[in-house]
C-alpha cells in the first residue's frame, strides 16, 4: 500500500473520493496525464471498493463476437434493453454517450489488468452481452488498484470524508477522518465516486417509511451516501427518487448486509410466490428470470412485512442455480405453511386453486413455454406447473437492496450541475452516485459497472484536461 | 416419488463428514457453487459445480485437484474478515494433507504422516547410520575413508548385487504400497462411476499434469502474501519434477550400462548417466531450495501451517539426495567417497522407502484426480 504520509500537509491535484471501480477508472485516466491523485476509501483494505467486490460483469457493445463473449452486441440494441427495463425513464444523451464509450471501455480495462473469461455457469443468457471478469469483481478490483499503484496513485484506506468546502460551486477542500485525526486536504478538483446511500437506513426510511427497515442491503455496509448528502447540502442538483434502487428478492436469512451474490434465488418462475397472508400477488411466469429478476425486489417490498415465500414442489428443486440456504421443506403443504407460519388453510387453498388453473403444455425453462393458469388472479402466464409432488419446498424471501439511484446530476462530461443548471467549476460525478442519470428505474445486469467504468473514465480524463489546460494558460 | 423422497432427506441432514476439515470444505463448496466467481481459475470450480451435494470423496477429489495457487483466496468477496469466512486454499490443505494418512497403506502406518518431519528426519538419519555399519560390518573402518578409483570403486564398498537386492525390494514394496493407497484413494473419488478411463483423458492428464496447468491462477499465477503474484512456484516445481525425472533416468541408463553393455560405474563425467545425473541433480538443488523460499514468502492466511514439517522434510530429502550425489561425484576420487557413497545410498534409500509415507504422494493424489476431471468432463 502507498500511504504518503508526508503528503498529508500537501495538496493533490485530484481527489476522488470512493475506490471502487468508477474511482479507480477515474484514477488512472487522471494520472496517466502527469497529475497526482489520491483516492480515498472509507473501508479497510479488504472491503475496499464498495458494491465492486461483489460485481461479476460489465454490459459493453461490442461489434464481433470475442473469445468470451458468444455475438455482438450493437449500440442499438443495447439501447433498446435500456429503454425496455427503465420503460424510458433516462437521459437519452448520456446513455446513448455511455453505450458508445463502453465500446472502448472492455479493451481499455483490459489493459488495465482485468481479465476476463465467458459467462459462468448459469448465467449463459448473458454470454453475449455481459463481460464476465476472471475471478469476479474483487479480482477485477485487484487488478485496478494495482495499476493505480504502481502509476503512483495513492491510497488512503479507512479515510472517511466528513466534510466538503465548496464555495459557488468550486470544490476547495475536504475533511477527511483517518487515522483517528480530522485533517483537510485540498486539491484541485474533486471526483465523488462514492456510491449510493442504501446502507444508510435512516435516509432510506426517509424515502420509504418504516418498511425500509426489513430491507436487506446486498453490499458493502459503508455505502451511507455521506458525500452525496454533503453535496445536496452545498447545492448540487440531484436527479432520481430517492426509492429507485436496483432491488431484488434474496434469501431472508441472509445477513442484513454484504450477503453479495450467494443469497439470490433464481427460482421465482418455477413455483408461486405467495406473501404473509398466503396469497399470490404477481405473474411469477411473466418473462425469462433474466429479464424480470429485477422487478422481484420492489415487489417483495410492497407485501406486508416485506417478505414473501417462494413455494415449489420437488421435480424443481435441482432446475436452478443452488444457494447459500437449504429451502424449508416439508412432506405436506400443510406442514410447510406450519414451518413458515402461514395460515394452513389459505396455503392450501392458494395451491390447490393454482393447482386446478394450471392447463396443459409442454414445460421448457429455457423459452417462453405453454405452461399457463387459466382463470386466476394473478395468471402466471409460463411454467406453470401442478405443485403437486411431495417434498414441497420454501425460501422466504425479502427486498436486497443492491443500489440506489438518486444522485448527483451531471453533463456528458461528467461533471456535476449544480441548482439553476449551473455547472460546477472542478466537481465530477461517477458511479452509483451519477446512476440515476441513466437509470430512471429499472435494471439490466452489469449495467452500473458500465456505467461507474465509463463515466469514472469521463470524469477522470475531463478533471484532468481542465486541470491541465488551466496550468497552460 | 421415491426419488423425491431421497432428495428430502438428502436437503435436511447434511451430510455427514469424518473430521472438521471436510466438513469446513462442504461448508465452503456450498458457498462456492451459489457464487461460481472463480469458474475460470482452474479445475476445481468447475467440478464442483458438476455437483449439488460433497461426500467425503468428492471433497477429497477436489482438495487433491486444487494446486493451491491461492488465486481464489485474493479474488474472494467472502474471505476473512467476512462473515462467511470463505478461505478454500487452507481449508483444502487441511483435506489434501488428511488424504494422504487416510489412503496409506498398510493402515497401520498412517500416524507417521502426524508427525512427518520428525519421522523422516529420524528414520533417514537412521538409514545413513545403517549404510555405514554395513560397509564397515562388510570390510572394516576403512571403508570409509580409504581412495577407491577405476571400475568397480563403489561395489568394492558394497557388492552390485547386494545394492540390486536391497533396492529392489524397497521398490517393490514401495510399488505395492503405492498401488493399494491408488486403489483405496480411487474408489473413493470415483464411487458411482467405475468407468474405464479413456485413453485421451488420461494423455490429456498427462499433460495437464507435465504442465502445471492449474498452478497458474487462470492466468494471473501464483499468489503469494499481499496481493502480489508471481513467486515462480510454477517454474521451481518443474524444476524440481523434472530434475528427479531426470535422476530417475540416469539411475535406469546407468542400469542399462551395467546389464546390458557391461559397462560398469563409477563413469566419467561425458558418459550419459553422469550428464543426465548431473543436469537432473542440478534441477533438485534449484528446485527445492525456490519452492521452500516461495513456501516462506507465502501469504500465511492460505498455509496450513501445521503440515509445515511434512512439506519441509520432503523438499530437504530431495534436496539432499542431489546434492549427496553431487558432492559424491566431485570428490569421489577422494578418501571421503566411502563416507559420502554410504550418505548418498542412506539418503537415496530414505526417500524412497517414505515414497508412501511422505509428500511424494500429493503428486500421485493430484494426477489422479486430474484423470477423474478429464474423465468427467469428456462425458459433459
Amino acid at each position: 500500500m502507498r500511504r504518503n504520509v508526508t503528503r498529508l500537509i500537501n495538496e493533490y491535484d485530484i481527489l476522488i473520493v470512493g475506490g471502487g471501480n468508477a474511482g479507480l477508472c477515474a484514477a488512472i485516466e487522471a494520472r496517466e496525464t502527469g497529475l497526482s491523485v489520491l483516492v480515498v476509501d472509507s473501508a479497510t483494505k479488504f472491503y475496499r471498493g464498495g458494491n465492486t467486490r461483489h460485481t461479476r460483469n460489465m454490459r459493453c457493445a461490442h461489434d464481433t463476437a470475442t473469445e468470451t463473449l458468444s455475438g455482438p452486441y450493437t449500440e442499438d440494441e443495447y439501447f433498446e434493453d435500456l429503454m425496455r427495463v427503465t420503460q424510458g425513464n433516462t437521459n437519452e444523451e448520456l446513455s446513448r454517450l455511455m453505450i458508445a464509450e463502453s465500446k472502448t471501455l472492455l479493451p481499455w480495462i483490459s489493459r488495465q489488468g482485468v481479465k476476463f473469461q465467458p459467462s459462468l455457469g448459469g448465467t449463459l443468457s448473458l454470454g453475449r452481452t455481459n463481460s464476465f471478469f476472471l475471478g469476479g469483481g474483487r479480482a477485477m478490483l485487484n487488478s485496478l488498484y494495482s495499476t493505480a499503484e504502481k502509476m503512483g496513485v495513492d491510497v488512503w484506506y479507512s479515510s472517511e470524508v466528513i466534510d466538503l468546502k465548496i464555495i459557488e460551486g468550486m470544490f476547495k477542500s475536504a475533511t477527511i477522518t483517518t487515522n483517528g485525526k480530522n485533517i483537510t486536504l485540498k486539491a484541485k478538483s474533486l471526483i465523488a465516486a462514492s456510491g449510493g446511500f442504501e446502507a444508510n437506513i435512516e435516509w432510506m426510511k426517509e424515502a420509504w417509511g418504516d418498511i425500509a427497515n426489513n430491507f436487506l442491503v446486498r453490499g458493502t455496509p459503508n455505502n451511507k451516501g455521506k458525500v452525496l448528502q454533503t453535496l445536496m447540502q452545498k447545492g448540487i442538483e440531484t436527479i432520481g427518487d430517492p426509492t429507485q434502487c436496483h432491488a431484488v428478492a434474496i434469501d431472508a436469512r441472509a445477513p442484513k448486509f454484504d450477503g453479495g451474490i450467494i443469497t439470490r434465488l433464481d427460482c421465482v418462475v418455477f413455483g408461486v410466490v405467495v406473501n404473509l397472508e398466503a396469497k399470490r400477488f404477481y405473474d411469477e411466469g411473466e418473462d425469462l428470470w433474466p429479464k424480470r429478476y429485477a422487478i422481484w425486489g420492489r415487489l417483495v417490498a410492497q407485501q406486508p412485512g416485506q417478505i414473501a415465500y417462494i413455494i415449489f414442489d420437488a421435480p424443481c428443486l435441482e432446475l436452478f442455480m443452488p444457494s447459500l440456504y437449504p429451502p424449508i421443506s416439508a412432506l405436506t403443504v400443510s406442514e410447510l405453511a406450519e414451518k413458515l407460519e402461514l395460515d394452513k388453510q389459505t396455503l392450501i387453498e392458494t395451491i390447490d386453486k393454482y393447482n386446478k388453473a394450471v392447463t396443459p403444455g409442454s414445460f421448457n425453462p429455457f423459452i417462453l413455454d405453454d405452461c399457463k393458469t387459466e382463470g386466476l388472479n394473478p395468471e402466471k402466464s409460463h411454467w406453470a406447473q401442478r405443485i403437486e409432488n411431495a417434498p414441497f419446498y420454501a425460501y422466504p424471501v425479502r427486498p436486497g437492496i443492491t443500489f440506489t439511484y438518486l444522485g448527483a446530476k451531471v453533463n456528458r462530461d461528467a461533471r456535476i450541475i449544480m441548482k439553476k443548471d449551473e455547472l460546477s467549476n472542478n466537481m465530477f460525478a461517477a458511479g452509483e452516485i451519477m446512476a440515476g442519470n441513466i437509470l430512471g428505474s429499472g435494471y439490466a445486469a452489469g449495467i452500473g459497472m458500465t456505467i461507474g467504468g465509463v463515466f469514472g473514465r469521463i470524469a477522470g480524463r475531463e478533471a484532468a484536461s481542465f486541470l491541465n489546460k488551466k496550468f497552460i494558460n | 416419488m421415491k426419488v423425491y423422497i431421497a432428495l428430502y432427506s438428502k436437503i435436511n441432514q447434511p451430510t455427514e463428514h469424518t473430521s472438521p476439515a471436510l466438513t469446513e470444505a462442504d461448508r465452503l463448496m456450498t458457498i462456492c457453487n451459489s457464487c461460481r466467481y472463480c469458474e475460470g481459475l482452474c479445475a476445481v470450480y468447475p467440478a464442483m459445480e458438476m455437483r449439488r451435494t460433497f461426500l467425503d470423496g468428492d471433497l477429497n477429489y477436489l482438495a487433491n485437484l486444487c494446486h493451491d495457487c491461492g488465486a481464489c483466496f485474493i479474488d474472494c468477496q467472502f474471505a476473512p474478515p467476512h462473515e462467511f469466512n470463505v478461505n478454500v486454499p487452507k481449508t483444502f490443505a487441511t483435506v489434501r494433507s488428511d488424504t494422504y494418512q487416510t489412503y496409506t497403506w498398510p493402515s497401520f502406518l498412517a500416524p507417521f504422516f502426524e508427525r512427518n518431519g520428525l519421522f523422516i528426519g529420524v528414520f533417514s538419519a537412521f538409514s545413513v547410520a545403517i549404510f555405514i555399519i554395513i560397509f564397515v560390518a562388510l570390510k572394516d573402518m576403512s571403508a570409509l575413508w580409504s581412495v577407491q578409483t577405476g571400475p568397480n570403486a563403489f561395489y568394492r564398498l558394497m557388492p552390485h548385487n547386494l545394492m540390486v537386492i536391497i533396492f529392489g525390494s524397497v521398490s517393490v514394496y514401495v510399488l505395492l504400497a503405492i498401488g493399494m493407497s491408488i486403489r483405496k484413494f480411487w474408489r473413493d473419488i470415483d464411487k458411482n462411476n467405475k468407468q474405464i478411463i479413456k485413453s485421451d483423458n488420461l494423455w490429456r492428464s498427462i499433460k495437464d499434469a507435465s504442465t502445471l496447468r492449474y498452478l497458474d491462477g487462470g492466468g494471473s499465477s501464483c499468489y503469494s502474501g499481499d496481493n502480489t503474484n508471481n513467486d515462480n512456484r510454477r517454474l521451481y516445481h518443474h524444476f524440481t519434477f523434472y530434475g528427479f525425472i531426470l535422476c530417475f533416468i540416469s539411475t535406469s541408463v546407468a542400469t542399462f550400462y551395467h546389464y546390458s553393455l557391461n559397462i560398469v560405474a563409477p563413469y566419467e563425467w561425458y558418459d550419459l548417466p553422469v550428464l543426465i545425473g548431473t543436469i537432473g541433480g542440478i534441477g533438485l538443488i534449484v528446485g527445492p531450495i525456490g519452492l521452500l523460499k516461495s513456501k516462506l514468502n507465502r501469504d500465511l492466511e492460505t498455509q496450513d501451517k501445521t503440515r509445515f514439517g511434512m512439506d519441509l522434510a520432503f523438499l530437504v530429502m530431495l534436496f539432499l539426495t542431489s546434492f549427496t550425489g553431487l558432492i559424491l561425484m566431485f570428490l569421489r576420487s577422494s578418501p571421503a567417497m566411502g563416507l559420502l557413497l554410504a550418505i548418498h545410498l542412506g539418503v537415496v534409500f530414505s526417500l524412497f522407502i517414505t515414497i508412501p509415507y511422505s509428500k511424494f504422494m500429493h503428486g500421485i493424489y493430484r494426477f489422479l484426480a486430474l484423470v477423474r476431471y478429464a474423465q468427467e468432463r469428456s462425458k459433459l
